[in-house]
């Protein structure tokens, strides 16, 4: 007679990743970042935008966790990069922090609106009634000129940090250090999140939702639960962006935005929360290059790049890098599967 | 006194012309293992999905320990104790046996903590004993989409079982598993239940099976209830050996 006990000790994988060759350079990773602004000046607005993106990035990658790919996800960081400027535009010394709260807040509140329509589809549904919703908004903010500045877009001046008026540098500073705290923080707690069992249910989405309602589950609070935690995301990446460029403008919401947000996803690994900040840091560097040393072919580099990561290696970069390390490591029996 | 734990009136559902349950009117007594059986097509899955919310009835009641649950979906039933197993098992394919019961513990006990790993809950160790139980212990930790057949069908159980239900409601238990293997898996299931005090109904079509593990059977043809009894008396019977034996053997 089997036994239960012949099951593995209770696993702690947020644990046993923590300390993995692979956690080691996610640690080495996090102190080039750190200390990026003193030997590299002049690659730290790169850095910033990349991390900015790099959470909208994760945003789109929990609604993957649960199969659902959102082509209009730029919405909530467009929403909450405006609320973040109208706050600002009107009340010019806000501060930074309250910026990021009320921004936050705008994205969350638009996805229980938006989301409490879309949970309800499935597949390319779901994902073209994303894109529509963003695409009103983005209407709205190109017609409305008088509110929004039209596609010009709005300006603003430097919020306050805890009161205090800092020069350009100094608040620079500050942003992209907030930025990298809130990538730390936001991609501990979604690891978290997605082993956790709220996450685990989420997750289930994806493979029989029939289940989940006869587990007493409702599938679309469950999606429900995730996408407003995708939304939250996309806004922290939304107000960081505004507030490190000063200026906000349709484009943010723009159908591309959203497609590039799953562009970096996938090209990261689809699932992953390192992926998802890895993808859009190599993805700011190749656009940034690539766009000064082959001005017109750009595009087609990054395409070529995402065709070879989809054939050989669906994985994305994260599945490289992890597949790179295994090979030194003991390798798992294939029965447990390592599933990100 | 038996207690009746589920309870259908007049139960009735149409698909175009063709009328799957009819007029049904049927009690489940608690404690027993209640074998539905009948020829293909005679509405003994239908009748499921409505006791379980999945399909609602044009006309009828469901009633579980005496309250109407006709209109509640799913879930709201699943939370009044009653869980179900299915002919194809509906298990979370991305996920190991272990998994799929963890979130099944979780899903009951409404975990929403976002920072407690679903591995370190208090349950698992009653889950470890449930995999145990239904003796799958050995798999705990494999993918369910690497799994045979006969195993995922346990798991499956063993899903619904992790819910502390007071009823549960199996569809072709041991469809698809060798027969060599079909007698085990019952064993092992009818003492699982055994164990955790469970009512059960199942529909089945190996008459060896319900001769020896259901309590009662209740014989479905066009849509309703044509004879009850235990299995003794309906196996014996001459209208039963004419339209549901003879159209197995």
């Amino acid at each position: 007679m089997p036994t239960g006990t012949q099951s593995s000790k209770p696993s702690n994988k947020v644990n046993a990743r923590m300390t993995s060759p692979l956690s080691w350079l996610w640690i080495v990773g996090i102190a080039v970042i750190i200390a990026v602004p003193f030997l590299v000046p002049s690659m730290q607005l790169l850095v910033n935008f990349a991390m900015a993106k790099g959470l909208a990035v994760l945003g789109v990658t929990v609604l993957l966790r649960a199969g659902q790919v959102s082509f209009g996800h730029a919405l909530y960081f467009g929403i909450a990069a405006y609320a973040g400027a109208f706050l600002m535009t009107s009340m010019p010394a806000t501060d930074f922090f309250v910026i990021l709260i009320v921004g936050v807040l705008g994205a969350i509140v638009a996805g229980l609106f938006v989301g409490l329509f879309v949970v309800r589809y499935r597949g390319i549904f779901f994902g073209m009634l994303n894109l529509a919703f963003s695409m009103i908004f983005w209407s709205i903010l190109e017609k409305f000129y008088h509110l929004t500045g039209g596609a010009d877009g709005l300006r603003f001046t430097r919020p306050t940090v805890f009161g205090q008026a800092l020069d350009h540098v100094q608040f620079n500073m500050v942003l992209y250090y907030s930025v990298l705290v809130l990538v730390v923080a936001l991609g501990w707690f979604t690891h978290r999140w997605f082993a956790s069992p709220v996450g685990q249910l989420f997750q289930t989405i994806k493979t029989n939702e029939t289940r989940l309602e006869y587990l007493g589950i409702s599938p679309k609070r469950a999606l429900l639960s995730g996408y407003l935690l995708s939304a939250a995301l996309c806004g922290v990446g939304g107000v960081m962006m505004g507030m490190a460029q000063g200026v906000v403008t349709p484009e943010y919401v723009w159908w591309v935005r959203s497609a590039e947000m799953v562009f970096i996803a996938v090209l990261g690994g689809a699932g992953s929360v390192q992926g998802a900040f890895l993808g859009a840091l190599i993805y700011e560097v190749v656009r940034t290059y690539a766009s000064v040393y082959a001005g017109d072919i750009w595009q087609m580099i990054l395409g070529g790049f995402l065709l070879i990561i989809i054939l050989f290696a669906p994985g994305g970069l994260i599945g490289i890098l992890e597949s790179a390390f295994k090979r030194d490591t003991t390798k798992p029996s294939a029965k447990t599967g390592d599933r990100k | 006194m038996t207690e009746v734990l589920l309870e259908t009136r007049n139960l009735t559902i149409k698909f175009g012309g063709i009328t799957a349950a009819d007029n049904v009117s049927l009690t489940i007594n608690a404690g027993k293992n209640l074998a539905i059986i009948g020829p293909n097509g005679a509405g003994k899955t239908t009748f499921l999905n409505i006791c379980t919310g999945w399909l609602k009835p044009s006309k009828g009641q469901v009633l579980f320990e005496g309250r109407d649950i006709t209109p509640l979906p799913p879930r709201k039933i699943v939370d009044r104790g009653v869980a179900r197993a299915f002919q194809i098992p509906q298990l979370f394919t991305e996920h190991t046996a272990l998994e799929n019961l963890l979130i099944a513990a979780s899903a009951r006990q409404k975990r929403r903590n976002p920072l407690v790993d679903m591995h370190a809950i208090p349950e698992r160790t009653e889950m470890l004993h449930l995999l145990d139980m239904v003796g799958c212990a050995d798999v705990a930790d494999v993918l369910v989409v690497e799994l045979p057949e006969g195993q995922r069908k346990l798991i499956d159980i063993a899903v619904a079982l992790a819910l502390k239900p007071r009823l549960l409601l199996m569809d072709e238990p041991t469809s698809g598993v060798a027969s060599s293997e079909k007698h085990a898996i019952m064993e092992i299931l009818i003492g699982a239940l055994k164990e955790a005090n469970v009512t059960s109904v199942f529909v089945e079509h190996d008459m060896g099976i319900v001769e020896k593990y259901a309590d009662e059977v209740a014989v479905w043809n066009s849509g309703n209830v044509q004879l009850r009894g235990t299995p003794a008396e309906i196996l014996e019977h001459p209208d039963v050996i004419r339209d549901v034996i003879g159209e197995v053997v």
